[in-house]
């Protein structure tokens, strides 16, 4: 397929909130490569508050600058555990998700504002009164990420608990979306709401919704996940899908299988949009974005880090091993749950021989090994490689557009604005301005059809 | 009665009664900037939760950025939302607001609201608001939970935060337990304000009472429906007593009396002024929550009318001294019920 038939696929953009995870900088040298706004220079150097609510509005911004579809929030129910303890290495600490989006309506005028909000410990009357609320609030902008939580450590924070299996999330999360549209579809017309009674395997519920269709009609629903449940959700219920980013074949994979299941939904190729989460590293020359993307790798895998890394490989306890030593020789205790409110390890010995044998080759130390091994694929190099790479991905029918991931709070998507966008622009694969004014817009999504009332 | 000497508290609702509340930012903002201009303490807004209209915690965090001063108290339904949403959502309105959040306490007796959530059937209004005193319990602990420096990013230890200075709360109610800790660190206030809203005496039957002990266990701020200035200077004596009895300071609370108001000419917001005035000399209480019949007439003739008249008659500011609503409100910001435990391992 040639890039240049046919007019060029337009690329969507989308910023994600840095906040809490492991590749969040939060302690970067002072020649860091962006520059927190404010920063004492005797002070420690560290970058922009992951919870003042100037850092979200710096973000959110620069992302409605750069005429980006949506800003991303993530969500925290339980804080991670290691070992017993409350995990200290990584941010910590964040807002509600759908608060801090009304508050961002005020700030911006075009920027969709997506949540992760948990359809395990929430109810569809609820959620979808917040949602709709938000999406009025916003003038049209509201998205949300649908997730499903199943662990009993996380349901500790809630009445309902986190008794559900993998299969039943799935399913319960299908019939809370289908519940709030049916809340929303209750508010169809300008008329008296119509009473909603479901009475489903999850839920049963009934009675008028208060608030009237927003002007997106239903906000928009992104789904993460890559697994196949959560790729058969998308394509019945989704209109963005929020993946992982595996180079250009396991991509264009992806997205083949994702696109072909929707026909059976009757709903067409461009009715889900695809974007995987990517993070990405500039420079003024490639051997300049290789060292940034060096030293931001060990600012991410500190010695501390690199050892809880292990142990949560290992499921044991290692801290006495020097981070710069090698690899324990001793095998991992395939039943050993040190860390909690993470994703599980399917088979910690496979991980571990690799580790090892990879170690072995290179002479690589803990740290070295976890800094290598741990690394998600990005994109590295000048603005030009970079936006020519984002729109050979687009272009090559591996995504749509991208989430993109900066590791600083709250300015690491300035760059990427300022260098990268008006290249994308250059290319006439990116809007120069928003045509409209709701996220559907943004994303050529149609508004969902109105239900035929019957009387 | 020794006329109080310090200032009078001034607080309006933003819900009209009478018309089906706005989905739309806009008429908010208004109202809100007006409320601004006016030196309020704070505005409140209703969540009619089964009821028509959008979320009000919501509403308040589209207010926050646009105002800068303004108190924001979002009404929220301790009854159908989880605690621990609870606690989050109004710690991220004191964050996003910079410390000016508040949230009255509700709890719902209604077969329609637990109909619509489907989880379980209504309850008495003894239950619900036994259930709201734990809820409000744990939210407090919540916010608590993160000691205010938490956060020490130590880059000699790798340390974002000092675990020692995070608390499980560890909490069981009767029908919920939390672990904790949050996961929104302590907002701006320490505690953003507790808001309880009571009718004039405690013993107007099973609902009241209950209301009553939340407000005497709970509340900064206990808003009391009264008809005459005696019914309220006795409720403001009586609350003093009941929170006295649970190990409070009674300082530490606000009684405002919430009086509906309806200000069909400009003269009679010199009226309004005048009795809160007349009112206020009585001891009737720190302050006022105003329900407009209609805020888009009335508050223009308050902001107007009233609040030049009181500022005139030295009985309310010029300006706003302090960014938060506990400085408008004269509340100290509490300390973290976690900390002294630590210094003492110490």
């Amino acid at each position: 397929m040639s890039p240049t038939a046919g007019p060029r696929k337009q690329i969507h953009l989308a910023a994600h909130f840095p906040g809490v995870n492991n590749t969040t900088v939060w302690a970067a040298p002072p020649a860091g490569p962006t520059t927190a706004p404010g920063r004492d220079a005797a002070r420690p150097p560290s970058f922009g508050s992951q919870i003042d609510f100037a850092s979200f509005e710096h973000l959110a911004r620069t992302a409605e600058r750069g005429l980006f579809d949506f800003f991303f929030l993530a969500e925290g129910l339980r804080l991670r555990e290691h070992k017993g303890r409350i995990h200290d290495l990584d941010v910590l600490g964040r807002p509600e998700s759908l608060t801090v989006l009304a508050a961002l309506a005020a700030v911006t005028e075009r920027l969709g504002l997506a949540g992760t909000v948990s359809a395990t410990f929430n109810e569809p009357y609820e959620l979808a009164r917040r949602l709709a609320s938000l999406d009025h609030l916003s003038g049209g902008r509201a998205a949300w990420n649908v997730v499903t939580t199943s662990d009993a450590f996380t349901g500790e924070n809630f009445r309902r608990g986190g008794f559900l299996d993998r299969a039943d999330r799935y399913t319960r999360a299908a019939e809370f979306l289908a519940t709030a549209r049916e809340f929303w579809d209750s508010r169809a017309d300008a008329g008296e709401p119509l009473p909603v009674d479901h009475r489903g395997a999850h839920f049963t519920v009934r009675g008028e919704f208060g608030v009237p269709r927003g002007p997106q009609g239903h906000p928009v629903i992104i789904q993460a996940g890559d697994s196949s449940e959560g790729r058969e959700f998308a394509a019945s219920a989704a209109d963005v899908i929020f993946t992982r980013h595996s180079g250009l074949e396991a991509g264009r994979a992806f997205y083949a299988d994702v696109k072909r299941r929707l026909p059976a939904y009757g709903r067409r190729p461009a009715d889900l949009k695809i974007m995987p989460g990517v993070t990405y590293v500039l420079g003024d020359t490639p051997a300049e974005a290789q060292e940034h993307a060096a030293e931001i790798r060990r600012q991410q895998v500190s010695p501390q880090t690199a050892l809880l890394t292990l142990e949560q490989v290992w499921g044991v306890d290692l801290s006495s091993y020097d981070p710069d030593g090698p690899l324990p020789d001793i095998d991992p205790d395939p039943h050993g749950e040190l860390a909690q409110g993470r994703v599980r390890i399917a088979d910690p010995r496979a991980v571990a021989d690799r580790w090892r044998a990879l170690s072995r080759a290179k002479g690589l130390s803990i740290r070295e090994t976890v800094i290598e091994t741990t690394g998600r694929q990005s994109f590295i190099g000048t603005p030009q490689d970079v936006a020519r790479e984002l729109e050979a991905f687009v272009q090559g029918d591996a995504a749509d557009g991208f989430i993109l991931v900066p590791h600083l709070t709250p300015g690491g998507l300035d760059p990427f604005v300022e260098r990268v966008v008006p290249l994308l622009q250059e290319r006439g694969a990116y809007r120069t301005e928003y045509t409209g004014t709701t996220l559907r817009s943004h994303l050529g999504l149609p508004d969902p059809a109105r239900p035929v009332r019957k009387d | 009665m020794p006329v109080p000497h310090h200032p009078l508290r001034l607080a309006v609702a933003l819900d009209a009664p009478q018309a089906p509340p706005p989905s739309d930012a806009a008429p908010y903002l208004a109202l809100a900037r007006l409320a601004e201009r006016g030196t309020l303490d704070f505005v409140t807004l209703g969540d009619r939760f089964g009821g028509p209209g959008p979320d009000a915690l919501s509403v308040l965090a589209r207010v926050a950025p646009t105002t800068e001063r303004l108190g924001l108290v979002a009404t929220v339904t301790t009854t159908h939302t989880e605690p621990f949403h609870v606690s989050t959502g109004v710690a991220t309105l004191d964050w996003v607001s910079r410390g000016r959040a508040g949230w009255t306490v509700a709890a719902s007796t209604s077969e329609a609201e637990a109909a619509l959530v489907g989880r379980r059937p209504a309850a008495p209004a003894a239950e619900v608001w036994s259930e709201a005193d734990e809820v409000a319990d744990v939210v407090g602990r919540l916010w608590d939970s993160w000691e205010d420096d938490a956060e020490i990013r130590d880059r000699a230890t790798g340390r974002f935060v000092d675990r020692d200075r995070l608390h499980y709360v560890d909490f069981t109610a009767h029908t919920f337990t939390v672990r904790g800790p949050s996961i929104v660190p302590r907002p701006p206030q320490g505690r953003p304000v507790t808001v309880v809203e009571v009718a004039d005496a405690p013993d107007a039957g099973h609902a009241e009472r209950a209301r009553w002990a939340v407000a005497a266990a709970r509340a900064d701020v206990v808003l009391v429906r009264a008809e005459d200035p005696g019914t309220a200077g006795a409720a403001r004596a009586a609350l003093h007593d009941r929170a006295r009895a649970h190990g409070r300071d009674p300082g530490a609370l606000r009684v405002l009396a919430s009086l509906p108001v309806e200000l069909e000419s400009p003269a009679d917001a010199v009226g309004l002024a005048d009795l809160l005035g007349d009112w206020f000399a009585q001891g009737a209480a720190d302050g006022f929550h105003l329900r407009p019949a209609d805020p888009a007439r009335d508050l223009p003739r308050i902001v107007e009318g009233t609040v030049p008249t009181l500022r005139e008659r030295g009985l309310f500011r010029h300006s706003y001294e302090g960014t938060t609503l506990r400085d408008h409100l004269g509340l100290p910001r509490p300390a973290s019920i976690y900390a002294p435990a630590r210094e003492a391992v110490r």
